[in-house]
């Protein structure tokens, strides 16, 4: 057992500091609490104790009847999410291996052209994007979801591996060239296995998008294959019958709960991958 | 085993820019170690890059066994190439950074181990094989990089500045060893420094370039020698071979340059003689070790006293500063001469080895003869 050497005081200011943390953590903490709290609580509990007040009776009712009505919405998103994640990531990681290491005539305007899209608004191409859906065939279908969702992280994916392919020597690539590698064999054998910490915040990245999307959920799927952002929302928005707090608290932890845990999961590489492209490129 | 020709090799990166290589000629025989020496942005590593095809040329021809090659893709031109970064590939340990290119190659996995056991022991990283780059120290990663280049058994090896993240100590060390290894195996090698001193001691043949053109092409004892331009003479050697502009006089029918340490005169005639060059601006050029100290009687050769200014113990040699012709002259002399600033030597030069450039090309001016020395002048510039 090894034991700090550093005295253990307890001064003023240390516990400025530790209150002060504590204080803004709370305030962080009270809104995810006061939904935990209500969604296993009965409707009569509701009605009768006050927003932080321990459930009298700690019921599971609430979940129950979220996961009943949204659940089928969840896997949708789930249908949505993944493979769209999935693409724009590869896709991503090609383009990114493109620009740094295979450049061409113009790929500098091209990048830059590109980087415009992390700029766009999603307003501004809901219609285009409906009138391209609408050619392809693809207009209210989950595929056409999924595709607008890879075009759209294309911009920011393709910026992130790009960025971080600039770090990796070029003498690498000429290598492997050297040593007989090809294109796809170069990027597959030698870039790939490098970019865990860039793969894993295009994960996060793409997967908080995608699964947090309701304007685009919301334009482009209808009915039953509309993504759990846009079932939570009618869902909580109905007009007609008693409000179910318990029901929308469990039905927005349920639509909240896998980004929740892919910060979990993965969340050490995201903020070591960030910088780790950051300064050179 | 393999030979290499250059011819007319040309790079441009697009009209209006200067081309980066002009009418590279280069011939080196089978299992030669040919150097490419040059300042930074001589055009030497773009050179090394067309050789390796990383980099296509815009015009000539590159021929490996007299088969041109300069249209095929780098992995069908069986050439090897050790980085300046090593470029091992980090996520791979060392055994697999070695197996790579032979993988690609299709070799079967019996042969991949033999030869990477063959490799291993060879540059002895036994111990290292299943460790990542990242764990290695420099000089490790660069035997790393060199099993890269031998596994494959290529017919040619390039080298790009591989010693220069190596610390003085290691380098020196490495480049013993690739000396050795060049001994051993025999293959033909191009090696691309900036270091001198790493072209005089590894080369066969050394190309020295300037602006993307060769200026030199030859032995190192030619071109330390017998340089071809100003350049050359400047580049190679060191400490530098020292410069001296002078105007000649043709006096007797001999040529005679005029030297002046501000407390004497000397005549220095030349070893050669050649028409037109008297009352020209010239540039007088005289290696350090040309110049040495007069013994106390006098042996015929022309001799001048001129004044210490500065002196430079450096351990083998003692590098003692005068003022000829205005112009700071740097002498290599032996560590036991008992001489500080201000004393006054008495220095005398070997005019068979003095060199005459044309001071506004750079161009060198007739070529020396070996001059009838004296026995006496052979046996002291021998024993330095």
């Amino acid at each position: 057992m090894t034991r700090s050497l550093a005295p253990r005081s307890l001064s003023f200011s240390r516990l400025a500091i530790y209150s002060t943390l504590i204080l803004a953590c709370a305030l962080y903490l009270i809104p995810l609490i006061v939904m935990l709290l209500t969604s296993f609580k009965s409707p009569e509990d509701i009605r009768t104790g006050n927003l932080l007040s321990w459930p009298e009776v700690i019921t599971g009712i609430g979940w129950i009847k979220a996961w009943d009505t949204v659940g089928g919405y969840f896997w949708n998103s789930v249908k949505i999410t993944v493979p769209a994640v999935v693409i724009s990531t590869l896709l991503g990681a090609l383009n990114g291996y493109v620009l740094s290491m295979w450049r061409f005539r113009g790929s500098q305007l091209f990048f830059g052209l590109l980087l415009f899209g992390c700029f766009l608004p999603f307003q501004t191409v809901l219609l285009p994007a409906s009138f391209t859906l609408g050619k392809l065939g693809l207009a209210s279908t989950t595929s056409g979801l999924v595709l607008v969702h890879i075009v759209y992280g294309l911009a920011f994916t393709t910026l992130f591996f790009r960025n971080y392919y600039c770090s990796v020597p070029e003498a690498l690539v000429r290598a492997a060239r050297l040593d007989g590698a090809g294109f796809f064999t170069i990027f597959g054998r030698i870039l790939l296995p490098m970019s865990v910490p860039i793969i894993m915040v295009c994960l996060i990245w793409q997967f908080t998008q995608i699964w947090n999307d309701f304007l685009f959920g919301v334009v482009f799927a209808s009915g039953d294959a509309q993504p759990i952002t846009v079932a939570l929302n009618n869902l909580v928005n109905t007009s007609t019958g008693v409000k179910e707090y318990n029901v929308d608290m469990a039905a927005a932890m349920i639509a909240g709960l896998p980004t929740l845990l892919v910060y979990v999961l993965a969340g050490k590489y995201f903020l070591r991958g960030l910088t780790a492209g950051a300064v050179k490129g | 085993m393999a030979t290499l020709e250059l011819r007319n090799v040309n790079k441009s990166y697009g009209s209006g820019l200067p081309d980066t290589l002009k009418n590279i000629e280069l011939s080196i025989d089978s299992g030669e170690f040919l150097i490419l020496v040059g300042p930074s942005g001589c055009g030497k590593s773009t050179l090394m890059n067309c050789i390796a095809g990383l980099e296509q040329i815009s015009g000539g021809a590159i021929l490996v066994d007299d088969a041109d090659i300069s249209g095929m893709s780098p992995k069908d031109r069986d050439i090897a190439m050790v980085f300046q970064s090593y470029a091992l590939y980090p996520t791979m340990n060392v055994r697999d950074n070695i197996a790579f290119g032979l993988k690609m190659r299709k070799m079967p996995a019996a042969a991949i181990d033999e030869e990477v056991a063959r490799v291993a022991k060879l540059l002895q990283i036994e111990h290292l094989l299943t460790r990542k780059p990242g764990q290695l120290s420099g000089g490790q990663q660069q035997r790393v990089a060199m099993g890269r280049a031998l596994a494959r058994r290529p017919k040619i090896y390039l080298f790009d500045e591989p010693l220069s993240n190596l610390d003085a100590k290691l380098r020196v060390e490495m480049r013993t060893e690739i000396k050795l290894m060049h001994q051993r195996l025999k293959t033909t090698t191009v090696y691309v420094t900036h270091d001198q001193i790493e072209a005089m001691t590894l080369g066969d043949k050394v190309a020295v370039m300037k602006d993307g053109l060769i200026q030199q092409f030859g032995t190192p004892q030619q071109i330390y020698n017998d340089p071809a331009n100003l350049f050359v003479a400047s580049f190679i050697g060191s400490p530098p071979m020292n410069f001296i502009p002078l105007r000649l006089q043709r006096k007797d029918g001999r040529l005679l340059a005029l030297l002046d340490s501000g407390q004497a005169r000397c005549e220095l005639p030349l070893g050669f003689n050649v028409a037109g060059l008297e009352d020209r601006e010239v540039i007088l050029g005289m290696r350090p070790e040309q110049i040495a100290l007069a013994p106390a009687q006098a042996n015929g050769l022309p001799s001048i006293r001129a004044e210490v200014q500065i002196t430079e113990p450096t351990g083998p040699d003692l590098l003692v500063f005068v003022t000829l012709n205005q112009t700071k002259v740097c002498c290599r002399l032996a560590p036991d001469v008992p001489t500080q600033v201000g004393d006054t030597l008495n220095l005398q030069f070997d005019p068979a080895r003095v060199l005459l450039f044309d001071a506004a090309t750079g161009e060198r001016l007739g070529v020396a003869a070996p001059a009838p020395a004296s026995k006496d002048n052979v046996a002291q510039f021998k024993g330095r």
